[in-house]
């Protein structure tokens, strides 16, 4: 086993760096983040454009780019992601790529596991329900609600849900859903509690939209592995000989029925991943998406080149920690 | 993903026994024919056939008929309720909200179409490839599809279509999409090829001196349509779904022209105020990804070989 996760830890490392390599060359190539200044008019002086290009590295190759992004050797200090350093960012001094990424994670990560948690307890409820009352009514309404979900685009759905907030506040006359950002605008003069209040309000809305987008599979998931356990030898064994229904579903069939969801939550980080963005800009949350978003639009190349790090570092995770999971979690599995 | 993996293996049970042989006494039927037979027999994939077709008609067809473009014109009043003159309105500005709905339709179409066709051939021929060879070459071969599935697909063909000066087009985007997203139908076709390689018919092309490309192409990627068209159509819903996010974040087509995803944005805060600019869009997204996926289905049915005449 540790053998067998050492390995795996082996074979995550060059594929991390490949990622790295296709990021690099991907933002690189694709924009160049001094356009801006270029454009200028009246156009700036050649000094200040070299000047510009020493400071962002620009006046060197690719592969010495590379190199420098990479270890930071040969650079100003400010660059080298070995060295925890993202590079300069083309949005000025006090902009710190570290530091602002820090701050984004600090308020997607609430955002995150509270869908994820909620996706799947609702995943697991509903998927099990489905499976022992196959093709019932309620299995019907379950299916066709999860269908549903995995058909709505997420944008569409977050709007729709954003809307309709507002649209209860309105014809109410109160402010019962919270529709904008992470927070109230002035949380300085708040007790802990009610900070706390304040966040769990304003995370509902953002919550139940990132919820809906992976609930709708991991329930198919949970329905069919159920399926497939309830009607497996050792269940009906376990019923012949007289242990009651609920100790069957909860210690013998449900167990068993966990392990597929296990792998596939884990691997479904790409898809919250893409949610984020797309939730929080429609909150207007300012958290990892809107960190990604404001990146792009400023041409900022190397704080996308962190963003796009940081996810690639996540999912790169998520799948070494699904493989060993599975492996830890179903005995049947052996590595040699 | 998930949804693959199911059908994937739900194709695997469906498989009935040999014995129940689909030649219809005595008829004689060519290939296309039989599966033409049975794919009708698929209703969702019959109905949703037709109304994607509906679709391309109401998308390529329906602006060369309509008098009014997707554009902004002097002669259109801003904030129209729906008439008959303009079914779904018009908005703030003065464009008529179905032409560009008709528009919108016509770019995730567009883009569904090059997705479905660039990265299904490339996929499937790398991951031909790879299956065949196994060992070294495989293993170097998946490791590069690998880091291609690594950065989610929203984000990388943001990160690249945001950066580019000017604004992108439909093509770009879609060529966009098709770069990233190869790699999942590489990983299914490698899959399939894997155990269709060790399978008798193949060791015979390979004693009657068959060539690797012969091999390749006349045997396991035909044998392999059935995978494939399912993990080709879902890319595609994916593709569209990709390219009207990408165009709500506000990435992607840039105005003057107009995309799906660009129209719920500019709705977006019209959704129970004025309902029709804000649903024709979303609802148009989520038919034309239903239908595609329900045309897999059924092309998946219809194109095994083990598959009865009988089912449904």
């Amino acid at each position: 086993m540790l053998v067998y996760t050492a390995r795996r830890f082996a074979v995550a490392i060059p594929v991390l760096l490949a990622a790295s390599v296709l990021v690099f060359l991907m933002v690189d190539l694709s924009g160049d983040p001094l356009s801006d200044l270029r454009m200028q008019q009246p156009p700036p002086s050649p000094e200040t454009i070299a000047a510009a290009e020493a400071r962002y590295y620009l006046d060197r190759s690719i592969p010495e780019r590379y190199w420098l992004w990479m270890t930071g050797i040969g650079g100003n200090g400010d660059i080298g992601l070995l060295q925890g350093k993202f590079g300069p960012s083309v949005r000025g001094g006090p902009f710190d790529i570290g530091e602002q990424l820090a701050s984004g994670i600090s308020i997607t990560i609430r955002l995150v596991s509270a869908a994820i948690v909620m996706a799947l307890g609702l995943a697991i409820v509903s998927g099990v329900i489905s499976a022992m009352r196959q093709y019932s009514k309620l299995d019907y309404t379950l299916t066709f609600i999860g269908f549903l979900a995995l058909a709505m685009p997420t944008f569409w759905l977050g709007a729709l849900i954003r809307e309709g907030g507002l649209w209860f506040n309105k014809t109410t006359d109160t402010s019962f859903f919270y529709t904008i950002g992470a927070n109230s605008a002035r949380v300085s003069n708040m007790t802990g509690w009610e900070y706390f209040l304040d966040s769990a309000g304003h995370l509902v809305l953002p919550t139940v939209t990132l919820m809906l987008t992976s609930y709708a599979a991991w329930s198919r998931y949970q329905r069919t592995s159920m399926l497939e356990v309830l009607n497996s030898d050792y269940v009906r064994l376990a019923r012949a000989k007289g242990v009651r229904n609920s100790v069957v579903v909860r210690r013998h069939a449900l167990r068993t029925a966990l392990i597929p969801l296990v792998t596939v939550a884990t691997i479904g980080i790409v898809g919250i991943l893409e949610g984020v963005v797309i939730i929080e800009t429609i909150f207007q949350w300012r958290g990892l998406g809107y960190f990604f978003i404001e990146a792009v639009k400023a041409k900022d190349t190397f704080a996308l080149m962190a963003w796009l790090m940081l996810s690639g570092t996540l999912v790169v995770l998520a799948n070494l920690i699904a493989d060993v999971l599975y492996g830890v979690l179903d005995p049947r599995i052996r590595y040699e | 993903m998930s949804d693959l993996h199911n059908r994937l293996v739900s194709a695997e049970a469906d498989r009935p026994d040999l014995t129940e042989e689909n030649v219809n006494k005595g008829e004689q039927l060519t290939q296309m024919q039989m599966i033409w037979r049975r794919f009708r027999r698929h209703r969702a994939a019959m109905v949703s056939l037709v109304l994607l077709l509906v679709i391309v008609a109401f998308a390529f067809v329906g602006p060369l008929v309509w008098p009014y473009d997707h554009t902004v014109s002097r002669d259109i009043a801003g904030n129209l309720s729906p008439s008959l003159q303009h079914p779904f309105g018009t908005t703030k500005q003065g464009n008529d909200v179905f032409a560009q709905t008709m528009r919108g339709a016509q770019q995730s179409l567009k883009v569904a179409l090059v997705v479905s066709i660039v990265s299904t051939t490339i996929g499937s021929i790398w991951g031909a490839i790879a299956g065949y060879y196994r060992g070294r070459i495989d293993a170097i071969m998946m490791r590069i599809a690998d880091v291609f599935l690594i950065i989610p697909l929203i984000v990388a063909v943001a990160a690249i279509s945001g950066n580019v000066r000017g604004g992108t087009t439909w093509y770009a985007v879609a060529l966009i999409i098709c770069f990233f997203s190869w790699a999942t139908i590489a990983r299914v076709v490698r899959g399939v090829v894997l155990s269709l390689r060790e399978q008798e018919f193949i060791e015979a092309a390979r004693a009657a001196g068959a060539k690797v490309t012969r091999i390749i192409f006349r045997h396991l990627l035909p044998n392999a349509a059935g995978p494939i068209i399912v993990a080709a159509t879902l890319l595609v819903a994916l593709a569209v779904l990709t390219e009207a996010s990408l165009s709500f974040i506000g990435f992607g087509i840039q105005p003057p022209d107009i995309s799906l995803g660009k129209m719920v944005e500019g709705a977006r805060t019209a959704a129970f105020t004025r309902p029709w600019l804000f649903y024709p869009p979303g609802v148009l997204i989520v038919l034309i990804c239903l239908t595609i996926n329900f045309i897999g289905d059924g092309l998946r049915d219809a194109l095994d070989p083990r598959q009865t005449m009988v089912r449904r």
